[in-house]
């Protein structure tokens, strides 16, 4: 799940790497927009924006719905994205919890050598 | 490799991962055998001590568990993203010195909770820990998912970050 959530932060640095779908992040802040309605915007072609969106989408920082002829891009999480989110959260308190454990067996460790040496 | 140069590779790896859709595992190998390890997880004054990090903002209103089979625990403690107290409790279904610890969690209710399932197993001095978090459904793993993320961790992480940088800058 680490490469995993890695592999999706890696999305994320890539998707927001070029200036265009930076631009049209911005633009989804203000609000939904249909792939046409973002080519327009950009001046590109509708097959390079659907590229741009999938993108975006993949990297889970935008979720598209198709709705009759018109796909609409929306920000937002994807679902994935969210539990990846959550289970980064779970992580560094887990690595929190083991990084002071450690430090209890090593107590523990030196404990039982020092009665060792007095036995 | 560099260690010192790579954040992730500097820590030994705690993982976590979703196994399926009812499913949690987490692994780690902590430096020292079984026998201590496991005392660090049965002795209730040793176990309050990191189940509930300080580097968190977490803190200890009480603690008391019977850790045998059958035996009973219940943990209160403090988070200051919650107004209240929040209390954990169940019961140790097994308790097998050195390899398995085997507890339940009822403070979600009969149909939430998940049953935590602890594995200790030595290997040239350390020891590898595998906690496996069975939830009763899909349905109950996703609710836990979906509060937990609402509780506002994410500031007492962001301190988290900024006392990493304290200590990696005294290294």
């Amino acid at each position: 799940m680490v490469q995993f959530s890695t592999s999706l932060l890696d999305a994320s640095f890539a998707a927001l790497s070029d200036a265009t779908r930076r631009g049209v992040l911005e633009q989804l802040g203000d609000g939904d927009a249909s792939i046409t309605q973002l080519a327009d915007t950009f001046h590109m072609t509708l097959t390079g924006m659907k590229k741009h969106v999938g993108v975006l989408e993949q990297a889970g920082l935008v979720t598209t719905q198709k709705i009759g002829r018109v796909r609409t891009c929306k920000l937002g999480l994807s679902r994935l994205a969210e539990e990846t989110a959550w289970i980064e959260e779970y992580r560094r308190l887990w690595t929190a919890r083991f990084d002071e454990l450690d430090q209890i067996v090593e107590e523990l460790k030196q404990k039982e050598t020092h009665h060792g040496r007095k036995e | 490799m560099d260690a010192k140069s790579d954040p992730a590779a500097r820590k030994p790896g705690t993982t976590v991962e979703r196994a399926s859709d009812r499913e949690l595992t987490i692994t780690r190998t902590i430096n020292g055998p079984a026998r201590l390890v496991f005392e660090a997880w049965s002795r209730p004054d040793l176990f309050q001590r990191w189940w509930t990090p300080k580097s968190f903002g977490l803190s200890v209103i009480s603690y008391e568990a019977d850790v045998r089979t059958g035996g009973g625990y219940r943990l209160v403690m403090r988070h200051p993203a919650a107004e209240q107290p929040m209390a954990f409790f169940g019961r140790y279904i097994e308790v097998t010195p050195h390899s398995r610890l085997v507890w339940t969690n009822d403070e979600g209710g009969e149909d939430a909770g998940a049953v935590t399932t602890v594995t200790f197993e030595e290997k040239d001095g350390a020891t590898h820990l595998v906690v496996h978090e069975l939830y009763p459904s899909k349905e109950a793993l996703d609710e836990a998912m979906a509060d937990g993320s609402t509780t506002g961790w994410s500031e007492q992480f962001a301190q988290l970050d900024e006392l990493i940088v304290i200590l990696d800058a005294k290294v």
